[in-house]
């Protein structure tokens, strides 16, 4: 059963969004406006995108640093995300949290994370309260292959499994934490195999093919949401630039890179969208040039925004705000 | 004498004593075939291959723990934390394990172990990746804290370290690793619990380490305009603490300020200013002063960071406030 029109034009408008605005966010890196760690999705816009649009707009979604794509796929205006990575006033976190923090309420993101696997149990305990407040949530935890190697990612299983909570942990396992290859770091790299070790189905999917990631998603958040308790995907994917914009990524060979390149999601979905008659070309070129657009407001809009006042330096330590 | 940079002396060092002592051996994320990711073990997986040079999963807890078992069964291992920050990961090894063993053990066992991390800020990396918190560790009996402030001494002290029975944690700092100094080739060691004075001055006492002596020598030079001799002390390592030198000059000059990167409350500044009060409460003819980064997590955007963490001009600030 092949998912609905829409729903594939969803999918391929926010890829197209992903990857234009993380090539934005490039050019901003350069020209100065953006510092710190800055980390892109592009290559890997399939995970997000498959994964997040199998979501109700309600259930919660935690990623890590590299985390620009995800909150695009739950809906967070590109304006916010890109004032944030100015260090603006109207960014999604007033522009205290950057590249690798972004959070946003509204849209059930539960933010992202600097710290590798710190996250995981967040993830957790969020779907304990949903759990436990009887809620048919589910969340949707994203992280790296490198972060399977952490101790908390072990223990965040175990207690997802043990009280049978509704969390997907979705593995994007790019071959590659940093410059280490799983091989070299992982003693076994079927990573979604690790879910049996807790009694947890685990399964592993394409990541270069957005409907293969969206079909497997919408079957295992529907067994989560069910209450069977939490399933561990892999996908398999690649990060086609360097790990962060200060990294060349000279490790990987350019013959690795180059066949990771041929299974691009983008035009695979393209491709396979035309062929089916789904849309002709005029009306993807249109998509293009909207998220074109899109990211172009979003950037002038990010450096139109204020810098935070130097009082925000004191404001939100606490709740009620008796600091300092 | 050649001119080394901070980063290459690190490998200067580690290679040196590898090739002492067959037991001296690395560990880490990214600091074989990579190199490191602030290029600190460059070339060295290529010359004592990668039994010695090990590239570890993102595994903190294990990297640390494993460093201690090693040490207590004979090796001489140099555990690197990518950064300070993910030190906090190890707390529970490097508080619970490695500063406690010798002497819950009674004298029975040594730990000649070496965890050598960045941390600082000054980057726009945010709360997660800002940290200076070496006086979590100098608040810890049991374990050394190392923390240069340039070539020379980072590259005597870090020989000290590794020869060093006991455990000891070496704090470089990232904004360091691309400074230059004169650095001899021979095989020189700078003992612990030796104070340097790297400027000397008559008017006020500015005890400074890692990064803010930097800044202090700015302080010094822009206070030296307005005709006010500045003496700048750099402990060099803050356990143990060479405490003489410090009271010798503010017994002379009769005025202090302490300088560090890490947050005032219970900062190192803190305890210094009660060790200064405690011996020389009468000689003093103003409050100990200091300079500290703002008691918020570090924030991202630009404008905020910079008045989030100390500079020179802080610096000169807390000068002039008890010298005018
Ligand atoms: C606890 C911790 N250790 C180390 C780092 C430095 N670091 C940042 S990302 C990264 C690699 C993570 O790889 P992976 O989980 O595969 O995610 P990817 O970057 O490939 O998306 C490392 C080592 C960190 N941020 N946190
Ligand atoms: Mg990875």
């Amino acid at each position: 059963m092949a998912l609905p029109a829409a729903d594939q034009i969803k999918m391929y408008r926010t890829m197209v969004l992903i990857r234009r605005f993380e090539q934005g966010v490039a050019e901003a890196y350069a020209d100065g406006f953006i510092g710190g760690f800055t980390h892109l999705y592009i290559g890997q816009e399939a995970v997000a995108t498959g994964a997040i649009l199998s979501l109700n707009h309600d259930d919660y979604a935690v990623g890590t640093y590299r985390v620009h794509g995800h909150a695009l796929a739950r809906g967070t205006p590109a304006r916010s995300l890109m004032a944030e990575l100015y260090g603006r006033t109207d960014g999604v976190c007033k522009g205290k949290g950057g590249s690798m923090h972004f959070f946003d309420a509204e849209h059930y993101f539960l933010g992202g994370y600097g710290i590798v696997g710190g996250h995981l149990p967040i993830g957790v305990g969020a779907a304990l309260a949903c759990q436990m407040r009887g809620e048919d949530r589910v969340v949707m935890v994203f992280f790296g292959d490198g972060a399977s190697n952490q101790g908390v990612f072990h223990e965040a299983l175990n207690m997802a499994k043990l009280w049978d909570l509704p969390v997907v942990f979705v593995c994007e396992n790019n071959l590659y934490g940093i410059g280490t290859d799983v091989r070299i770091s992982s003693s076994f790299d079927q990573i979604h195999k690790k879910a049996q070790g807790y009694g947890m189905p685990g399964h592993v999917v394409n990541g270069m093919d957005v409907i293969a990631v969206r079909e497997a998603c919408d079957e295992v958040v529907r067994y989560v949401r069910h209450g069977s308790g939490p399933v561990l995907l892999e996908a398999r994917c690649y990060r086609y630039q360097g790990h962060s914009m200060t990294d060349a990524g000279k490790y990987r060979s350019v013959a690795e890179t180059e066949l990771w390149k041929k299974r691009d999601p983008i035009p695979r979905l393209a491709k396979s969208m035309l062929e089916q008659g789904t849309v002709d070309q005029a009306r993807l070129d249109a998509i293009d040039a909207e998220a074109n657009e899109t990211v172009q407001d979003a950037m002038s809009f990010a450096e139109q925004s204020p810098p935070p006042s130097p009082e925000a330096l004191w404001q939100d330590v606490f709740v009620e705000n008796d600091h300092a | 004498m050649p001119e080394r940079r901070y980063f290459e002396t690190v490998g200067i060092a580690l290679g040196e004593e590898m090739e002492r002592d067959e037991s001296v051996f690395i560990l880490g994320e990214d600091v074989g075939l990579i190199g490191g990711t602030f290029r600190a073990t460059e070339g060295l997986m290529a010359e004592y291959g990668s039994q010695r040079v090990r590239d570890t999963p993102i595994a903190e807890a294990a990297i640390v723990g494993l460093a201690i078992g090693a040490a207590m069964a004979g090796m001489r291992p140099v555990a690197e934390l990518m950064t300070l920050n993910f030190g906090i990961v190890a707390m529970d090894q490097i508080v619970n394990h490695a500063s406690k063993a010798r002497y819950m053990f009674g004298g029975g066992v040594r730990l000649p172990m070496v965890i050598r991390a960045p941390g600082g800020g000054g980057t726009q990396k945010a709360a997660q990746h800002s940290h200076s918190i070496e006086s979590w560790f100098m608040n810890t009996p049991g374990i050394r804290v190392v923390i240069p402030s340039t070539p020379y001494d980072l590259k005597g002290l870090l020989k000290t370290a590794i020869r060093s029975d006991d455990p000891v944690l070496f704090i470089e700092h990232e904004m360091l690793y691309n400074t230059r100094g004169e650095v001899p080739d021979d095989d020189y060691l700078l003992p612990f619990g030796v104070a340097d004075v790297k400027r000397p001055g008559r008017d006020v006492t500015i005890v400074a380490w890692s990064k803010m002596v930097h800044e202090a020598l700015r302080a010094a030079e822009m206070l030296g305009d307005e005709g006010i001799e500045a003496e700048v002390i750099d402990p060099r390592t803050l356990d143990p603490l060479d405490i003489d030198t410090i009271l010798m000059s503010v017994a002379r000059t009769r005025r202090a300020v302490i300088a560090e990167e890490g947050w005032r409350n219970v900062g190192v500044g803190a305890e210094l200013a009660a060790r200064i009060q405690e011996h020389l409460f009468y000689d003093l003819d103003a409050p100990v002063q200091r300079v500290a980064a703002a008691d918020v997590p570090t924030p991202y955007a630009k404008n905020l960071e910079k008045l989030a963490l100390p500079d020179a001009r802080d610096i000169v600030e807390a000068v002039l406030k008890i010298t005018l």
